[in-house]
């Protein structure tokens, strides 16, 4: 496909047409569509006269069709091929989908001792399930396995060919000899059906004697009654003549080539034969190009835009910038984080960056707390990343726990600025409840030769002065005062105090008893309430030896947004 | 470290009494001496190893000069005495030998008669040099005493005359008795001790430092300094830092900001697979929404509401199409719409953003957006695998932008950031046409390296938004890490 394509491009070689062939009689593939609609509702086929198979070839073959079921067929769940010996089989085929253990089937060999083996539906998914040789067949077994019929392809004697979207028959299948070649795309989508069969049969109808003609299948849908609901003729191949304005693509991508050129580059890109048309407006100058089976990804005219884009070349495009004068801004919050990174820095923390996902462990028992709801991971990678943390602190301890060889006896300080996730099945952004939300926190810890509580303390209320929110009255009257706090600048209507925490408090059980505190802000917002914002103290034993911290140590947590 | 420096040099000039012993000895005349420290510490009944560090410090401020006495002789052990006086073990176990005659003698019988350790150490010897052999349980001489020499004993006693001298046996042989652990080397060290060019009876110690104290005092001025050595490193200065990583978003946060950026509030990781993949016109089976990419959320699992009319929109451009598409064809599922997870890319809030420009009072209104926040992606992580990443993204929507703005607001950004030379090449993108894949040029590795990937969003995605027909947006994405680890 690439060498074609380059020689197109480099005008050696006439782009492909694909032409379906008339034959004296058509094939059929007839669907009991009451049946295959309960599993894999859809069937397309093509025929391929005359192939010449090389051991190149047929390896291609083999490899384009494990290609498609990767990616465009997402693992068979939406398409499966299947593709067989036509000189081995004898039409009118049925598309039909039956009881598992009424299936009767030789399947294409898989493993060493089952050759040649017969198998029921039930039977052989059960041993590909099991059988060490079957690996490769075993992801697609769940595709079907629990379905009440499973879908079949028949002859015209009524002999299985294949077990979509698991495994063709033995008897239909291709080897190097096969000169005619069945093909068969089973789907639950049959937009993606058309798009792979059209792509199989497109990529390899060049190697048969007539290169790109294929020979077309009738499909006929039939109902319980056996009427004929629907009867297509397939491939699609589907060709499409689509309209984009010459003026369009020279704005979209920034150029200015004439209508003519364009014309030159689409013929080149296998778009061609291009045309020149006149828009609904009759003034506007129209680039028709004709898009082959091959191009499933054209949806729009950006994409021929692209394509003429891509013709030009990127990097011989003149760059601009756009012309609309706009003014910057940051988020508050990003710049109140900020700036207390840089001041909690300079007051002689070390910034950490730690991961937002962690263990139920970590977030909760090793912290002594009870287990509560936490957004929580359905396809963790692995243990560590069960959950999103609603704490800041499992970061910290980790931190210290992996800094065991540093010196500690000047006092160890951490911190970190980042979000928690809480769950909340009210908070709305863009008229979106998702059921959770993200807190912005600030969260330190000292760890040294003694727990530090004073430092922690400090950092507290320099948070606070920073924030400019006062001390209440009473909080700040056993302290001498120095000079600096005749300046200080505080809000307002805001002020601050802190509580011993009592012992029955959720978050007490992380720290000392008696060594732990709550931080309660009052606000215009809070009503003139006094409303928790955070906590700090020294830190329980336990929860040092949980994270194999071996100093004392104490913390603080606070939420900054109530701070904005 | 911070202990160190923060004791500081003694104030006091106090004398210690072995410097005392030193300075009062050389008194006596011009040219006195102590000979040598060992001798004179024993004389003086001091300890050496105080009256050396005395010297040292003495040395330091040239009140004497010290010149190295140092030797080595080895020592003889225990056993290497017992040999000088008695023979080698091979030697009496030889001897026992012989006497036995030509039946020999069993090994218990030997030991009995010679000890346990010469026993052992003299038969291993025996067999070794081939003297003896065993013969059935008894072992028997094979040379008379008047056919070997004892040149262990001969080689301790050469030493031994020699007074331990190195010299006095060859290199080889004193790895073999070092290996017999019968010789053990001694190091000596002493000095002989004299007058230095600053040589005073009594000592006074150089202020190391200038203190509060001397300052108040007036002392300074009289007082002498030691010299300072420049020759080391200064303190370290201590304080807090800031993360590497945060210092580079810090940074590209201001470039953006200069650039007239708006920063978009991406605090909002938890996102439904509407706002993440199906708002971007990326159809319900790609890839890239497998669990193997994506971490899906048990609990909360869905999403509980969304705008439903602009959920209808989107609905019918996957299935059918609409401004000039032809849509993806495929009947669209609200449970997967639904599905919540943690987001891949902060793509999931700019659709948000432009949702709200096309929504907002006033209608539509050219913008500039950024951000840069986390990312989740479901990988195995290795060295140079995170599942959680910084993403930058910055976008401009605004009327008949074409790919050349893209180009040009990408180079503007990339050349602030320090990356001059860029190619792009064409790139497949499910919610971008065109999509271009940036490379940048590393002087240093020489070579074109992939730094970021960019692109017009596509037409099926604006447009259910409400965006007026020739508004495009343009929009570029990297990962915070990348840069900065090439930084």
């Amino acid at each position: 496909g690439l060498s074609r394509s380059l020689k197109i491009f480099l005008g050696d070689m006439d782009a492909p047409v694909y032409q379906l062939t008339a034959p004296d009689k058509m094939e059929t593939m007839t669907v009991q569509q009451d049946a295959t609609s309960t599993v894999r509702p859809f069937v397309v086929c093509a025929i391929l006269r005359d192939v010449a198979f090389t051991p190149e070839r047929y390896a291609s073959f083999i490899d384009l069709q494990d290609q498609l079921h990767r990616n465009l067929c997402r693992q068979r769940t939406l398409v499966a091929i299947g593709t067989h010996d036509m000189d081995a089989v004898r039409g009118p085929f049925h598309y039909d989908a039956r009881c598992p253990d009424d299936i009767e089937f030789v399947p294409l060999k898989s493993s060493d001792d089952t050759a040649g083996q017969a198998f029921t539906g039930r039977t052989l998914l059960e041993h590909y399930e099991t059988h060490p040789d079957c690996k490769h067949l075993k992801p697609y077994v769940p595709i079907i396995k629990d379905s009440s019929l499973y879908p079949v392809v028949l002859d015209n004697e009524n002999v299985v060919l294949s077990l979509p979207p698991i495994i063709n028959g033995d008897r239909s299948k291709i080897t190097l000899d096969t000169k005619n070649v069945f093909i068969e795309c089973t789907a639950t989508d049959l937009t993606k059906a058309n798009i792979v069969l059209d792509t199989v049969v497109t990529m390899f109808s060049e190697y048969c004697s007539q290169p790109f003609h294929i020979e077309p299948v009738r499909v006929n849908y039939v109902d319980a009654a056996g009427t004929t609901t629907k009867s297509d003729v397939t491939p699609a191949l589907s060709t499409r003549r689509v309209q984009a304005g010459v003026d369009f693509i020279n704005s979209l991508i920034g150029i200015q080539e004439t209508a003519e050129r364009m014309v030159e580059l689409c013929n080149k890109i296998q778009l061609g034969p291009a045309t020149l048309e006149v828009g609904p407006d009759g003034r506007q100058q129209m680039l028709e190009v004709c898009v082959p089976p091959t191009r499933s990804d054209i949806l729009h005219p950006v994409d021929i835009a692209e394509d003429v884009g891509i013709a030009y070349g990127y990097n011989n495009i003149v760059k601009r910038v756009p012309h609309t004068n706009t003014v910057g801004g940051e988020q508050p919050l990003n710049k109140l984080g900020d700036l207390l990174r840089d001041e909690i820095g300079r007051a002689g923390y070390t910034e950490v960056l730690t991961h937002g996902l962690c263990s139920v462990r970590d977030n909760f028992t090793a912290l002594r707390k009870q287990i509560t709801a936490a957004v929580s991971l359905s396809n963790p990678a692995n243990v560590e990343y069960e959950v999103v943390r609603t704490t800041l602190l499992p970061g910290l301890l980790k931190t210290l726990q992996h800094n065991k060889s540093a010196s500690f006896t000047a006092g160890f300080k951490l911190f970190e600025i980042s979000d928690v996730v809480l769950p909340d099945d009210r908070h709305a952004i863009t008229g979106t409840v998702v059921g959770a939300r993200n807190e912005r926190r600030l969260c330190a810890v000292y760890a040294g030769p003694t727990s530090g509580f004073e430092v922690i303390h400090g950092l507290v209320d320099r948070v606070l002065t920073l924030t400019e929110v006062a001390p209440e009255e009473e909080y700040g009257s056993n302290s001498t005062k120095g000079d600096e706090e005749k300046f200080r600048v505080a809000r307002e209507g805001w002020c601050y105090t802190i509580r011993e925490l009592t012992a029955g408090d959720a978050d007490a059980g992380t720290y000392f008893p008696g060594r732990a505190a709550e931080i309660l802000l009052t606000s215009p917002s809070t009503g003139g309430e006094r409303v928790r914002i955070g906590t700090f103290g020294i830190l329980h034993p336990e929860v040092l030896s949980a994270f194999d911290v071996g100093y004392p140590a104490s913390c603080l947590e606070i939420n900054l947004e109530p701070l904005m | 470290f911070f202990l160190l420096r923060s004791s500081t040099p003694r104030r006091q000039a106090t004398m210690s009494a072995e410097e005392a012993a030193i300075l009062t000895h050389l008194s006596s005349r011009p040219d006195a001496a102590i000979e040598d420290t060992l001798t004179w510490s024993d004389q003086s009944k001091l300890d050496h190893k105080a009256v050396v560090g005395a010297v040292k410090s003495l040395q330091a401020d040239a009140y004497v000069t010290a010149s190295d006495l140092t030797k080595s002789y080895f020592d003889l052990s225990a056993e290497a005495k017992d040999i000088l006086a008695n023979g080698s073990q091979e030697i009496i176990v030889l001897g026992a030998l012989c006497e036995a005659g030509e039946a020999g003698i069993s090994m218990p019988d030997l030991q009995a008669k010679v000890g346990k350790n010469v026993c052992k150490i003299g038969m291993g010897n025996c067999m070794k040099n081939k003297w003896a052999k065993k013969d059935g349980g008894n072992l028997v001489a094979t040379s008379s005493l008047a056919d070997v020499t004892d040149e262990v004993q001969a080689h301790l006693k050469a030493l031994a005359d020699a007074g331990g001298s190195e010299s006095a046996v060859d290199a080889k042989t004193v790895q073999a008795l070092k290996r017999r652990k019968l010789i053990n080397l001694v190091t000596l060290k002493s000095y002989k001790v004299g007058r230095g060019e600053s040589y005073a009876p009594v000592r006074k110690k150089k202020a190391a430092d200038l203190t509060k104290e001397m300052l108040d005092s007036g002392a300074w001025k009289t007082t002498e300094f030691k010299q300072y050595n420049f020759q080391t490193l200064g303190e370290k200065v201590g304080g807090g830092y800031l993360h590497p990583l945060l210092k580079v978003r810090a940074e590209f946060r201001n470039i953006l900001l200069e650039m007239g950026f708006h920063e978009m509030p991406t605090n909002k990781w938890v996102e439904s697979s509407f706002w993440n993949f199906d708002s971007l016109f990326q159809p319900q089976s790609h890839p890239a929404r497998d669990a193997h990419d994506t971490f899906f959320i048990k609990e909360p699992a869905q999403t509980v509401s969304l705008p439903e009319d602009y959920y209808d929109r989107v609905k019918t451009m996957h299935e059918v199409g609409g401004s000039g598409s032809i849509g993806y064809r495929y009947d669209f599922k609200r449970e997967e719409t639904l599905k919540n997870l943690l987001r891949t890319h902060t793509t999931a809030v700019s659709s948000q953003m432009l949702y709200k420009l096309a929504n907002q009072e006033g209608g539509f209104k050219p913008a500039r957006y950024f951000s840069i926040d986390r990312v989740f992606r479901n990988e195995t992580m290795d060295a140079t695998h995170l599942c959680e990443f910084h993403q930058v993204e910055g976008l401009v929507a605004d009327y008949d932008l074409s790919l050349g703005d893209l180009i040009g607001t990408i180079e503007t950004f990339f050349k602030k950031i320090g990356i001059e030379k860029l190619r792009f090449k064409p790139a497949f993108n499910p919610y971008t046409e065109p999509s271009m894949e940036i490379f940048g040029y590393h002087p240093d590795l020489k070579q074109w390296t992939e730094i970021g990937n960019s692109g017009m969003f596509r037409p099926e995605m604006l447009a259910p938004m409400g965006l007026p027909e020739n508004v495009r947006v343009i929009a570029w994405g990297l990962s915070l890490e990348r840069p900065t680890m090439i930084k």
